[in-house]
């Protein structure tokens, strides 16, 4: 039997849903995995861009942050920040977005700002960087998260990047056009949303977790009766993992 | 008579430049983004001098920002992401001051941030965006009153409008332009006659550059004239822009400056162990920035070996197969 890590399930389970003609915006850790994983392996036709300005990079190595020089060689263009947003909210473009989280609720919406009062936080994290942005204009956006209560919540302490917002067609009413959280994907399983009402539901456990188990390391109920297992990753897709997406084992 | 006529007057120390420029209480913005391409000489000679209650305006600076905030020169930052890649997710000075209350902070977001420079080099008192609604950073103030009637802070942090030339409901996001009183940029290239060449991505330094009242460009080469011209499609701003020019190799070191040099992961590392703890990290500083008279002896101090490391193949940009971890 194979046997691989949560980081390699989690990349695999994420670059899945790349398709073909995707325009696919990478962030670092797992995110950049998934986005090389996705071109490599089910949709070469998929371009990866960072939203500091680096389009359609060869990534011959992996890039340990969305400004390495790794995202400046061998692009189709090299520019700044405010491109990479042009092309994010493109109306000709399906932009998918990875994102990461400290925070997630039942509709998808993130928090990367801060726990406990803003103004006085008990922890302080990194802050928007893009991730607002990418939530408000990109066609979809797929998050990765550690799987546990205290980052699967009722309420997020900073509403940070905007997924369903209060479900149900909340988000159109704000004035954003398109978009919206396609899924979550962490070291337990794949979750979707509801078409109608938007709420987060399990769509995939993996093989040798249970659903028991994703239901309570989540703060919010969560509706399994769709839920699956997922595929366990092939020798194939290893290979390509661990040989040519990420040889020096930066993320793995 | 100066080897470079055409720059005399802007061509000067690094000591110089920050002297005359950056003032205690100005705002600031310096180029760059998380590992790369930050103006750290320049910031390490602000430090050395002790300028202090910088108003700090940025995007995703990490090096950059962390070190201004954890040497105490920062008072006010506005910012949308302090974090330097898989070395500080979240970067540790930034982290600590907000946490204990040492620094006024406003969260914006990379486009917004971008966007304000934009509206800021357009000559525009605002500018609009989609970006945002129903987040939190359009419910949450970060800045007081008080503070809003300082000098160069916006009276608003955004407004939200119905968009003027729609039938129907449609809501947008107005930001207030920003105008540094002095950007700092590093640049591979200034060519003898003050044009400025940035390879690799620009980030948003074209807006940040052109946002200020000054601009100091730090960078690794002054080349010819006859160079800088052969081929101006690849040029990023022209001379009159600049009020101050300071050649200094390595200048974004521990960062990484495309075609040149890698990041350190080294020093990033060493960095990442010592800013958790303030001790250890003033130590880290007496002995990088305090310690040192300017970054030539700041670059000894680093050693020949660890910069051979890191030395980008200049055909690809950076240093093929280097320890990264």
């Amino acid at each position: 039997m194979l046997t691989y890590s949560a980081n390699e399930m989690m990349a695999l389970a994420a670059g899945r849903l790349i398709k073909d003609g995707d325009i696919v915006f990478a962030g670092t850790g797992v995110s950049m995995l998934a986005a090389t994983a996705a071109k490599r392996i089910y949709a070469p036709k998929a371009v990866v861009f960072f939203e500091t300005g680096g389009v359609d990079p060869i990534l011959e190595e992996i890039p340990m942050a969305v400004a390495d020089s790794r995202v400046m060689y061998g692009t189709c263009l090299n520019s700044g920040l405010i491109e990479a947003f042009s092309i994010v909210g493109h109306r000709k473009l399906h932009t998918v977005a990875f994102l990461g989280a400290a925070q997630i609720d039942r509709y998808g919406n993130l928090n990367t700002t801060s726990l406990g009062d803003y103004h006085r936080p008990k922890t302080r994290f990194s802050g928007s960087g893009g991730a607002c942005d990418v939530a408000s204009f990109a066609s979809g956006v797929i998050t990765f998260m550690q799987h546990d209560k205290r980052r699967f919540v009722e309420q997020l302490d900073y509403l940070t990047s905007v997924g369903w917002y209060q479900g149900g067609n909340s988000r159109q009413k704000l004035g954003l056009r398109r978009g919206g959280a396609i899924a979550v994907v962490t070291n337990l399983g794949l979750m979707k949303f509801d078409e109608t009402s938007k709420e987060m539901v399990l769509a995939q456990y993996y093989p040798g977790v249970s659903v028991t188990k994703i239901v309570e390391n989540t703060s919010f109920p969560l509706d399994v009766s769709g839920a699956a297992e997922a595929p366990p990753p092939s020798a194939e897709e290893l290979r390509i993992l661990r040989e040519e997406v990420d040889p020096q084992k930066l993320i793995l | 008579m100066s080897k470079y006529p055409e720059i005399a007057d802007k061509l000067m120390s690094l000591k110089k430049a920050v002297t005359r420029f950056v003032t205690n209480g100005c705002q600031l913005s310096i180029g760059g983004f998380t590992v790369a391409r930050n103006p750290m000489a320049a910031v390490y000679e602000i430090v050395r001098q002790g300028i202090s209650d910088i108003h700090l305006v940025c995007h995703s600076n990490g090096q950059g920002l962390d070190v201004l905030i954890g040497a105490g020169c920062v008072k006010r930052v506005e910012i949308a992401y302090g974090g330097n890649g898989r070395y500080a997710p979240t970067c540790f000075r930034f982290r600590r001051a907000v946490e204990q209350g040492q620094i006024e902070f406003e969260d914006y977001s990379n486009y917004q941030m971008s966007l304000r420079f934009l509206a800021g080099s357009l000559s525009v008192p605002f500018i609009p965006t989609k970006s945002s609604l129903g987040s939190d950073l359009l419910r949450v103030q970060g800045f007081s009153e008080k503070i809003r009637k300082q000098r160069k802070v916006a009276r608003k942090k955004f407004e939200v409008i119905q968009n003027p030339f729609a039938e129907e409901e449609d809501q947008v996001v107005l930001l207030p332009a920003l105008t540094p009183d002095v950007a700092i940029i590093h640049a591979q290239y200034v060519g003898e006659d003050g044009t400025v060449r940035i390879k690799g991505l620009s980030f948003a330094d074209v807006e940040q550059a052109k946002s200020a009242d000054v601009l100091i460009v730090t960078c690794e080469e002054i080349v010819p004239r006859s160079y800088i011209r052969l081929d101006p499609d690849q040029n990023t701003l022209p001379p009159f822009f600049v009020d101050a020019i300071v050649k200094v190799p390595y200048g974004a070191h521990p960062t990484a400056c495309f075609g040149f040099y890698d990041y350190d992961p080294n020093h990033l590392n060493l960095y990442k162990k010592v800013a958790k703890d303030d001790d250890s990290f003033k130590k880290y500083l007496d002995g990088w920035v305090y310690g040192v008279a300017d970054h030539e002896e700041y670059l000894s101090r680093v050693g020949a070996a660890a910069l051979l490391s890191i030395k980008a193949n200049p055909v690809v940009g950076y240093a093929q197969g280097l320890d990264r971890k």
